[in-house]
């Protein structure tokens, strides 16, 4: 079994974003990047699958700049076979040319399934894996908590608004995982000297112009500065005043 | 004549409200486009969700209702509505921002070789252009973003839009081919008949590490309890989520869901820079907790410097009270 994982470097969740001179994308002053949090699931699964599997490969792809080196090369410490960096210079906010660009480079590949984190967490776009499914023919199952690979099939459940659906799906096919699907592994030693023997291709991508283009970006409207309304207990009584009579909250 | 196809969600039966929301959404387009909005549903046994839709405010619904539609199936259901769309001539798709639209539209928006924004907060019609605001970075940003390829695709914010209301849409049936299926659902179950999913709730009672101990979240499930039955969802911060105190469907914040209700509570949590981006929009903000220099009390509209154990029963004991009295 072949097996892709699409990861991202986005800025740390601690980041306080601010806006850029442009005032169409964030400042990247300073800014600390990591593996986006929900990649590292789909990472962590593929390598459980080619384990399970005994045979086939994990290739680990990304689409960003030069200094996606350190995320790639993370991802082969864990564990992962081969790397792949699809090199633009763009911030990738935009999903429809994002999907174009990987799926140009996914039908070069031998590739039974293809793994996601449910979104990135920067523009937070939430609809590359489905839309990569769609284009490339494969069923999809999306932001799984369990997932099982069965024969030429594989079975997931997800969570969905106020309950647990149960999937099936058959192969090839791109899934994209949530928090939770696993406990992802970390690189030991041996992980990040084996690393440095690895294939690791660069390759020089075009990205399309955006079908959503950024117009502005903002940071949003603040909060107007609240009240503590007293200490312990004792203060219960004027708060349930303050969210009847100021704050119509009950 | 511009055609805005807003796809409705039903489960069990039912016409979900964010769907009403997304054809509210669908009529501003519309009169900023001059155009006329289609309600489209996908399932077997549509006729109540199809009554539902006919008074929602659309010029028209159209139900794809069949037996082979009883269990969701992104691909197949995603090409039932890409044709529609198609041949329809749709200028816009629009769908709420749920599980199930967060699944589909991606897949729409692939088979139309188009643009999606996904969580869009407003959408209008300008100067020829089709534009949406969302946010990014879990809400510590907001993107102004302008459609560049047609038709133009949003799934919206749940409780952002008022639903409409209008009289007696004609309603038609069509029988699509279903086709071959390549992912399908085959059971869902329920939460349990009192579980408010988060994001629909009006009011979030959220907990931190500063309840100490897993068994001490009885607290938090008391206090949004006391507001009765389907009002208050519990939610939890990253900290007691990673800690495994709390499934992480109910995880507030960036690696979260983002939470807009009427009143959110949060309960012994410091108020890191990920947890307020999940909830900073709730319309009014409650904070309790030991530290008068937490963060969280600087984005509550109404503090209590306490400790949870005294502060959270006296609030449930009075909630219950001012609901019974209401």
């Amino acid at each position: 079994m072949d097996i892709v994982v699409c990861i991202k470097r986005v800025p740390a969740t601690d980041t306080a974003i601010k806006i850029a001179a442009d005032g169409k994308s964030f400042d990247t002053t300073g800014v600390q990047f990591e593996l986006n949090a929900y990649d590292e699931y789909a990472l962590e699964q593929a390598l459980r699958f080619k384990e399970q599997k005994g045979a086939g490969s994990v290739t680990v792809v990304t689409l960003g700049p030069k200094d996606a080196q350190k995320e790639l090369r993370d991802a082969l410490a864990r564990g992962a076979d081969r790397a792949v960096l699809l090199v633009t210079d763009k911030w990738v906010h935009d999903s429809w040319a994002c999907a174009q660009a990987l799926v140009r480079w996914l039908k070069t590949q031998k590739c039974d399934l293809v793994l996601c984190g449910r979104q990135a967490v920067d523009a937070d776009n939430n609809q590359l894996p489905p839309r990569l499914a769609a284009m490339l023919g494969f069923g999809c199952v999306t932001e799984v908590v369990k997932v099982a690979l069965e024969g030429d099939k594989l079975t997931a459940e997800r969570d969905i608004e106020g309950a647990r659906e149960a999937l099936e799906c058959k192969l090839p096919a791109v899934i994209s995982c949530q928090k939770g699907l696993n406990e992802p592994r970390y690189a030991n030693l041996k992980g990040i000297m084996a690393a440095k023997k690895k294939p690791f291709e660069e390759v020089a991508t075009q990205l399309d112009e955006p079908a959503m283009a950024i117009t502005s970006m903002q940071l949003p409207p603040g909060r107007a500065a609240g009240r503590i309304i007293g200490n312990g207990a004792d203060a219960v009584p004027a708060l349930i005043q303050a969210l009847r009579n100021e704050a119509k909250a009950l | 004549m511009s055609n805005i196809v807003v796809v409705a969600e039903v489960r069990a039966g039912k016409l979900k409200r964010p769907s009403l929301e997304a054809v509210a959404a669908g009529l501003q387009l519309a009169q900023q486009t001059g155009g006329k909005v289609t309600a489209l549903a996908l399932g077997a046994g549509l006729d109540a969700a199809g009554g539902d839709l006919s008074r929602s405010g659309a010029h028209q619904v159209v139900l794809a209702d069949a037996p082979g539609l009883a269990a969701f199936s992104g691909d197949a259901w995603a090409r039932i509505v890409a044709d529609h769309c198609k041949q329809s001539g749709a200028t816009a798709v629009l769908m709420a921002h749920t599980a199930m639209g967060k699944d589909l539209l991606p897949r729409v928006a692939a088979l139309l070789d188009a643009g999606l924004v996904t969580d869009a907060i407003a959408v209008q019609f300008t100067g020829g252009k089709f534009t949406a605001q969302k946010p990014a970075f879990a809400g510590k940003a907001l993107m102004h973003l302008q459609a560049t390829r047609a038709p133009f695709l949003a799934t919206l914010r749940p409780n952002n839009f008022q639903p409409a209301s209008g009289s007696g849409a004609p309603v038609q049936k069509i029988a699509p081919a279903v086709g071959a299926m390549l992912s399908v659902v085959k059971e869902v179950t329920a939460g349990g008949p009192d579980r408010v999913p988060l994001q629909e709730a009006r009011v979030v009672v959220s907990g931190g590490r500063g309840l100490k101990e897993p068994q001490h979240f009885k607290l938090i499930e008391e206090l949004a309890a006391a507001f009765g039955p389907g009002v208050a969802a519990v939610g939890a911060s990253r900290a007691v989520v990673d800690a495994g105190w709390r499934p992480h469907r109910e995880q507030v914040g960036q690696t979260g869901k983002v939470v807009a209700p009427k009143l959110y509570i949060a309960v012994g949590i410091s108020g890191a820079i990920q947890h307020l981006a999940g909830m900073r929009t709730a319309r009014t903000i409650v904070a309790i907790n030991k530290d008068p220099e937490a963060p969280i009390f600087k984005v509550a509209d109404y503090g209590i410097v306490g400790d949870a154990f005294e502060v959270v029963p006296a609030l449930t004991a009075a909630i219950k009270a001012a609901v019974a009295h209401h």
